[in-house]
């Protein structure tokens, strides 16, 4: 009997050897982890650049915002994703040694569940912060109501809903939220993790997607293409000119657009979008970005990453809108071709001067 | 007369009782698994074994590299865990009377309570960031660490319950204690340690946030060790956390996949078992 | 009788002293040595683990001891943009989560191994004793799932509707009830543990000797009465063991219960009301902490559960060698 086992576990340890031994010796395999905002348009990018180019595996799993900036401060990835950018503390701890590399741009959308209520609010910035902070408890509160008069809307508790895990989504919607609400600013103030005054937690956007489905009266925030698939109903917000804003990709590009106006040459791409200028901006939309170290030191990993960098930023965003996550602005591409230059393997520059892309 | 009519009718009630506690347990099982049924069995096809994923809005793509990963992290952790945890379950039986015994059994159990996220955060430590890289192999080794207190703890309570004039009648015959130990108690036990063995394995198959910080997970079917790599509940976690309806399916239907892979095996090692049993 | 010839019965080899025999006795044979020494280094690795958890528990959480001192376990804020963090409602919800799901779980896990060892015609019990088994298997995101789908609906629009009418006015029924909230964490972590408790149970019962059976039987005992007067009883320290394992495991659940507790940093004696639970803020949050504080509370969460445990498993040990003492069967937790 022992000996059957023993016989049976060297049996499974050398095939496993073997397994491992056994692999194309050409294959470049590239790891990164972080933003779950991001992830669905990330899997589709790698899996098309792999049957483009079948050598290269790109790997790439939704750990979470924070997660991608530790792993990638600590080297276990080649590189990281954050739905915010990391902070001047982070970039210290990694010697300057990061590129930021926004990829898409999404939006987050107040989505609500309210019995017999089938017409699409309006809401505005303070109004949304009312409802966080627990100050506006029913859906026929007179703010509600001013700003939709044709809508009659039942004395019915409100019942919210936020994220209970750290999320780059939380972080967009606070941005937004510390904007536009002093009262916010002060209380809760923005970060992927806040103290909630008010709600229930849901775990990712299901969570919360959830939360709003099953519970009458209930309002939460997800990111749009939640609320599509979903099929939940989502409100305009009011932006920074006035309009009343139904979230889109069109609307979503138009925030980008404000913000990049009035970028340097030189920037280091850290910026938010949210409550931006422009008459037809979405106020709730941000960029996500990809971590690149500045100085690599494989140059086959870091050519193969590189490559697919530039291909993500220029033929993978036309798989952006399917996905419901807007296009970058040729603005903001030609700047990030010029920062992908600057990455070095070794002193050399990755990329050859002339370089068009794959 | 009265009180022992009494008496049987409340014996008649508590057992129509146990029945229903028996009902009640498999309920949730049995709506977990029509919930499995209904939501995955429709996406279970010959693409979803063997291939992998696919990019959004093509078909054809699968569960083939979470599949083949679950069985090798598994495997690993099993080899890993189930010699320590069943050797440390057997000193308890045989040795664990004193000092000695009373700590490690006390550390066992403390072990238990363990939430399996702080195993993982652990593994990556002292795995994942001296090497650099995530691995299957720190996430077999971390599926393993959540294996040996479980394991020590059902082993330790199926050997004591083998009967001492077994071990006294081995020990008359001229065994000596390592050899009664090992081929007369240890066996005895064999069918009671393999249902401990069973609960834990399936325990640790069903494991996600270990394996997201030492395995990764992996889009790409992949069999090194020394990569990250895809495993079942990581797929579904994920899958089931997306935006997408095709998503979901697959995130059931691979739930599906894994506890019809724990059926199989808990089938399998029983028969196993009992075959070897009529031949002792 | 025939004669039997004396030479018949004259030993083979010559008759041991009584010192020879004694010093036999005594005689460690190096088979012996070698497997008890390699158990026992295996059995060394336990404390060795769980050593360096703890250590590394502890000294990741140093900054957050340094600011937050023992206040920490007093308090209910959790602020992560301000950076203060108060782990009462977390501590309270681990241990009422578990508590009801023990409360839950004990009674039908019992039920089910009697079931299984007493009162299940044969053919129906290895069937159901694998279902039960399978339990186990479940990943915790399918409970979670089925938490979110099955459970709290039914809570919410089934029981509670009814039950409101009886239990409304106890204060742990008290407040609205959304869904999510501690009760439906309790009762998914007692399905998840009914499993181990069950087989643990199940394999105690069945090594209680049919002579003990037999004498309850025999001195007019009903079947049921000789279940609790006679086999629970022999079974009792075996028993206790199985529901300790099965805590554990609710103490550590993440998964499942971060979907379907509300996850609230509150505290609150209703089981209706959302809450949290350690394993489930350390599960949600760990990933994205950014700020350095922000994951040393975390560990310093997850060192306090740690404690927790410790703390409760003394004090099953000391209940267990009160009430244990006069029992045989499985485990001497003593």
């Amino acid at each position: 009997m022992t000996k059957r086992i023993i016989g049976l576990l060297t049996v499974a340890a050398g095939s496993a050897i073997l397994a491992a031994g056994v692999q194309a010796q050409e294959t470049v395999r590239l790891n990164g982890a972080g933003a779950t905002f991001p992830a669905p348009i990330y899997q589709k990018w790698l899996l098309e650049y792999h049957t483009l180019h079948p050598n290269v595996e790109v790997n790439y799993q939704p750990i979470g915002s924070g997660g991608g900036i530790r792993q990638f401060t600590d080297h276990t990835v080649d590189f990281g994703a954050s739905d915010g950018p990391m902070t001047d503390a982070q970039i210290a701890a990694v010697n300057g040694d990061v590129f930021h590399f926004p990829t898409v741009l999404g939006s987050v959308v107040p989505t609500y569940n309210i019995p017999g209520v089938s017409a699409q609010l309006k809401f505005t910035g303070e109004v949304l912060a009312g409802i966080w902070l627990g100050q506006i408890t029913k859906w026929n509160d007179s703010r509600i109501t001013a700003l939709n008069p044709g809508v009659s809307l039942p004395d019915q508790d409100i019942v919210v809903a936020h994220r209970s895990d750290g999320s780059g989504t939380t972080y967009i919607w606070t941005d937004y939220l510390s904007k536009v609400s002093p009262d916010w600013k002060q209380q809760v103030g923005m970060g992927t993790s806040v103290n909630w005054p008010v709600g229930l937690g849901g775990q990712g956007n299901p969570g919360v997607a959830n939360i709003v489905k099953q519970t009458p009266g209930a309002i939460g925030y997800v990111e749009l293409i939640y609320a599509i698939q979903n099929h939940i109903g989502y409100g305009l917000v009011r932006n920074s000119a006035g309009n009343y804003i139904e979230a889109s990709l069109a609307t979503t590009t138009n925030a980008a657009a404000g913000a990049v106006a009035h970028l340097d040459p030189n920037t280091d791409f850290r910026i938010s979008i949210t409550n931006p200028d422009g008459a037809q901006a979405y106020p709730i939309a941000s960029f996500t970005w990809l971590l690149l170290p500045k100085q690599m030191t494989d140059a086959t990993k870091a050519r193969a990453l590189l490559d697919f960098v530039w291909w993500a930023l220029h033929a993978g965003q036309q798989y952006n809108e399917a996905l419901a996550y807007a296009k970058l602005p040729e603005a903001v591409v030609r700047l990030e071709e010029a920062q992908l230059r600057k990455i070095t393997v070794n002193g050399q520059p990755v990329l050859p001067r002339n370089y068009r892309g794959r | 007369m009265r009180g022992r009519l009494i008496r049987r009718l409340f014996g008649s009630l508590m057992t129509g009782a146990t029945y229903g506690a028996a009902a009640l347990a498999i309920l949730p099982l049995a709506v977990i698994l029509g919930m499995l049924l209904v939501k995955g069995a429709g996406s279970l096809d010959w693409n979803f074994f063997t291939k992998s994923a696919v990019p959004f809005g093509e078909s054809g793509g699968g569960f083939a590299n979470a599949i083949v990963g679950t069985l090798i992290i598994v495997g690993l952790a099993c080899a890993v865990g189930v010699p320590i945890g069943v050797g440390i379950g057997v000193f308890l039986a045989e040795f664990g009377g004193g000092q000695l015994g009373l700590a490690i059994r006390f550390v066992a159990d403390v072990l238990n309570g363990v939430p399996s996220i702080v195993i993982g955060i652990f593994a990556w430590t002292w795995l994942v960031k001296p090497m650099g890289h995530f691995s299957a192999l720190a996430g077999g080794v971390a599926l393993g660490m959540i294996l040996v207190p479980i394991l020590a703890r059902t082993t330790e309570e199926m050997v004591r319950l083998v009967p001492n004039s077994l071990r006294e009648a081995a020990l008359a015959l001229g065994y000596q204690r390592w050899r009664t130990s090992l081929q007369v108690v240890v066996r005895t036990a064999a069918a009671g340690i393999l249902t401990g063995c069973l609960v834990a394995v399936a325990r640790v198959a069903g494991e996600t946030a270990p394996l997201l910080f030492t395995a990764l997970g992996n889009q790409f079917f992949s069999t090194r060790l020394q990569g990250p790599m895809a495993a079942l509940p990581l797929q579904v976690y994920v899958y089931a956390l997306g935006p997408y309806d095709e998503w979901h399916r697959q995130a059931w239907a691979g739930a599906l996949v894994l506890i019809m892979l724990v059926l199989v095996l808990s089938l399998v090692a029983r028969t196993v078992v009992r075959a070897k049993r009529q031949h002792a | 009788m025939t004669d039997v010839p004396a030479t018949a019965l004259e030993p083979l080899a010559p008759k041991p002293t009584a010192e020879e025999r004694w010093r036999a006795l005594r005689t460690v044979s190096r088979g012996d040595l070698i497997y008890r020494s390699v158990l026992t280094v295996l059995a060394l690795l336990l404390p060795l683990l769980v050593v360096l958890i703890a250590v590394e528990l502890v000294s990741n959480a140093m900054p957050a001891v340094h600011k937050f001192g023992f206040g920490f376990l007093a308090h209910s804020t959790w602020d992560p943009v301000r950076g203060q963090f108060g782990a009462l409602p977390l501590i309270f919800g681990t241990l009422y989560s578990s508590l009801v799901a023990l409360v839950i779980a004990v009674p039908l896990a019992l039920g089910c191994a009697i079931f299984l060892t007493e009162f299940a015609p044969r053919w129906l019990r290895t069937p159901v004793a694998t279902l039960i088994e399978l339990l186990a298997a479940v990943p915790s995101v399918i409970y979670g799932l089925w938490g979110i789908f099955v459970l709290i609906p039914l809570l919410r629009d089934h029981f509670w509707p009814v039950a409101r009418h009886v239990l409304g006015e106890l204060p742990i029924f008290s407040g609205v009830f959304y869904g999510p909230s501690v009760l439906a964490a309790g009762v998914i972590l007692a399905v998840m543990v009914l499993p181990y408790i069950t087989a643990v149970s199940r394999e105690v019962l069945l090594a209680v000797p049919p002579s003990q059976r037999e004498a309850g039987l025999a001195l007019g005992a009903t079947r049921w009465e000789t279940v609790t007067t006679v086999i629970l009883p022999y079974g009792r320290a075996g028993i206790i063991g199985a529901v300790i394992l099965g805590l554990g495991r609710a103490l550590g659940e993440t998964m499942a219960v971060t979907m379907v507790i509300g996850n609230r940093h509150e505290v609150s004696a209703s089981l209706l009301q959302p809450g949290y639970t350690i394993a489930a803020a350390i599960a949600n949050e760990f990933s994205e902490a950014v700020s350095d504080m922000h994951l040393a509370a975390l560990f310093m969460v997850g060192a306090v559960l740690f404690l927790i445990t410790i703390i409760v498993n003394t004090l099953a040990r000391v209940l267990v060698w009160r009430v244990a003492r006069g029992s045989a069967v499985g485990s001497t937790a003593i």
